[in-house]
């Protein structure tokens, strides 16, 4: 067929083919990512949520919200765990007799026989593992030291395991102490730095410059924060590891986010407020103060939000300037005097996942402990982001232009 | 401020030399601009009638690198550039009024009651008072008098221009500056801003900018014509536009550039 040619005919097949490739990989690339984000977030509360729900009524596992991490004192019945442990060694010594027997010639049927009998034995397995988690005793230390009689050593068989009992408490308050403390330190500082910034400086070398350190701190590695704390406020400040020193180290870390963003959100304020509000005779803070902050503030929360998930979610930092891998009292508990309370230690749900799987042996019972506090943790961040989120629409409300 | 003999000019323009940078704006201008008058500042765009006007109340300070690089400028006899100048009383002795209208995204109230509420003012009674009395003054209060409460912006354009003036008048200022007040609006809300300035001037010294040559006609008792930053002519407006001395002036007067 002859094609009718016109002003707007439509473009070459292989033009139009090329439009829609480029469209279809932007596409990918985007749901990738949700799918990413997605597995990840669906992951951990799957898994966190068999440590922090529980199927009776209150069906919140409080234990683990608000005891502190405990050695974990297991007994298993002793028939049951050496009768695994023949399966086991059973298991191990038919699957080496089969790899042997795959370089011989025709031994296929004898493979198969062996193949069938470790099928057998692994089934046998399951349902041995089954019975043991039904009937071992588990016991966090807070209970063993209650026991009035230890179970029968005839019967059962002990082990301990470190961190794998009890619960986080200390470690989500002292999370949200550090996370409340540095967020208003890097607030304060941030907007006082950025109001100098965006109204007062004039522009030149030295402000080039200060931009320039502003953007070169955030990208300074978190590790390098945490050495820099611990030489200032740690040791030369001899703050020790305290409250007081994670909130000034990851203050600073929050701050060029803050900065960057509230100067921007303060630029974005029109013009026209500045000079009606100077034209009638007011001063320069007092404008600042009553036509400019007001409407930044739900920008500058925005970049409050930010500095949170940052800085809620490191772990190198208060490594060497605030958290402590496990501390008996709660950080009001046991204080000689109030100032005290700022020269403590805490506990921090990212060092403890840090600690957990990385400090101890691994086994069993840790796994919960890690699901369960990455859990909680994501909790926690996402209700301060919300939280900032609400207070940003309630803001953005009251001042519309 | 000392006080203002008898036909003294308000404001002195004396070989005033003004540069953004190494731009220069205006050059060697020299004008008096009289007390309860209209002056209207035209001239085609660029020419430096808006920077002369932000000259009258500093507000080029909040420009980097805008300077006056000679000259003076003398408001009720006193050199605002001169030393021991608060460019905050200045600018409530002067009040200006935007091209764009910029009220606060506050309530029409506030927006009134902010010129006060800057200064410290807190009693209530007082405030309503002024509040009133602006926008009686601005010609807005039966039309907005029921809605006080309400957002600024939910108003029509050319009652927001209203209201900017308003705003102005609560600090009482001697001095208006209009910085083309009616650029925005539809000729109807131009017509009531006119109307206003013709009131207005009974009790303020008004200096306008303006585009539009018509309403220079009808609003200014003199006008000045600007070109690439000098003074071309000023005198009574009538004498302006019916009978221009500078053949420039008779140009852009009559439409043909500009």
């Amino acid at each position: 067929m002859q094609m009718h040619i016109n002003k707007f005919t439509k473009r070459p097949a292989r033009d139009a083919a090329v439009e829609n490739l480029l469209i279809t990989s932007f596409r990918i690339a985007t749901y990738l990512i949700v799918i990413a984000a997605g597995c990840i977030f669906v992951n951990i509360t799957y898994n966190g949520a068999k440590a922090v729900f529980q199927a009776e009524a209150p069906f919140v596992n409080i234990g683990f919200l608000t005891q502190k991490p405990q050695t974990l004192h297991v007994y298993e019945p002793k028939a049951i765990f050496f009768e695994q442990n023949a399966v086991n060694k059973q298991i191990v010594a038919l699957e080496q007799q089969s790899e042997a027997l795959a370089y011989s010639k025709n031994s296929d049927k004898e493979i198969l026989s062996i193949q069938e009998e470790i099928a057998g034995l692994k089934a046998r397995n399951k349902m041995l593992e089954k019975a043991r988690k039904s009937g071992r005793l588990l016991y966090s230390d807070s209970e063993y030291q209650k026991l009035e009689a230890l179970p029968d050593p005839e019967n059962y068989i002990y082990n301990n395991y470190a961190y794998s009992g009890g619960g986080i408490g200390p470690a989500i308050i002292g999370t949200c102490l550090l996370v409340i403390g540095s967020i208003t330190i890097a607030l304060l500082l941030g907007v006082l730095c950025a109001i100098f910034l965006s109204e007062y400086s004039r522009p030149g070398k030295t402000l080039q410059l200060v931009r320039l350190s502003i953007l070169n701190l955030s990208g300074v590695p978190s590790i390098v924060f945490g050495l820099f704390g611990f030489g200032i406020f740690v040791l030369f400040f001899g703050w020790g590891v305290s409250l007081i020193a994670g909130w000034f180290t990851l203050a600073i870390m929050a701050l060029p986010v803050i900065i960057t963003a509230s100067e921007e959100s303060m630029r974005s304020i029109p013009k026209g407020f500045r000079e009606g509000s100077l034209a009638l005779g007011a001063s320069e803070w007092t404008t600042i103060r009553t036509n400019v902050l007001p409407y930044a503030l739900p920008g500058i929360l925005t970049s409050s939000i930010m500095g949170i998930a940052r800085v809620a979610g490191e772990t190198a930092p208060i490594m060497f300037t605030a958290a402590f891998a496990l501390r008996d009292q709660l950080p009001w508990q046991g204080l000689e005097k109030p100032s005290d309370f700022f020269f403590q230690g805490v506990m921090a749900l990212p060092y403890h996942i840090y600690v957990v799987s990385s400090k101890i042996p691994q086994n069993e019972y840790t796994r919960n402990m890690q699901y369960g506090t990455a859990f909680v943790f994501l909790c926690i961040v996402g209700a301060f982001a919300l939280s900032s989120i609400l207070l940003r629409i309630r803001l953005r409300s009251k001042y519309r232009w | 401020m000392t006080p203002k003999t008898a036909h003294h000019p308000i404001i002195q323009v004396r070989d005033l030399d003004f540069a953004y940078g190494d731009t220069k704006a205006l050059s060697n201008i020299s004008m008096d601009i009289e007390e309860k008058k209209v002056t209207a500042l035209i001239g085609p765009s660029g020419c430096g009638k808006t920077t002369l006007l932000r000259c009258f109340n500093r507000m080029n300070d909040l420009i980097d690198n805008a300077r006056i690089l000679k000259g003076h400028i003398k408001v009720s006899n006193v050199d605002i550039y001169g030393e021991n100048i608060d460019e905050i009383e200045l600018r409530k002795y002067i009040g200006m009024v935007f091209q764009k209208s910029n009220p606060f995204p506050k309530t029409i109230y506030e927006n009134i009651a902010y010129g006060l509420r800057i200064q410290g003012v807190r009693k209530k009674t007082l405030l309503d008072e002024v509040v009133e009395e602006c926008l009686r003054g601005a010609a807005l209060w039966n039309e907005v008098k029921d809605r006080l409460s309400e957002s600024a912006l939910s108003i029509s354009g050319g009652q927001q221009q209203r209201l900017c003036i308003a705003r102005a008048l609560a600090v009482k200022p001697k001095i208006l500056l209009m910085d083309e007040p009616c650029s925005a609006l539809d000729p109807i809300a131009t017509a009531k801003v006119e109307e206003l300035i013709h009131q207005l001037k009974k009790d303020y010294t008004i200096v306008i900018v303006t585009h539009n040559m018509q309403q220079a006609a009808r609003v200014s008792d003199k006008t000045a014509f600007f070109y690439v930053g000098e003074l071309i002519e000023y005198s009574k407006t009538d004498d302006i536009f019916m009978n221009p001395s500078d053949p420039q002036t008779e140009a852009y007067v009559s439409g043909r550039f500009g």
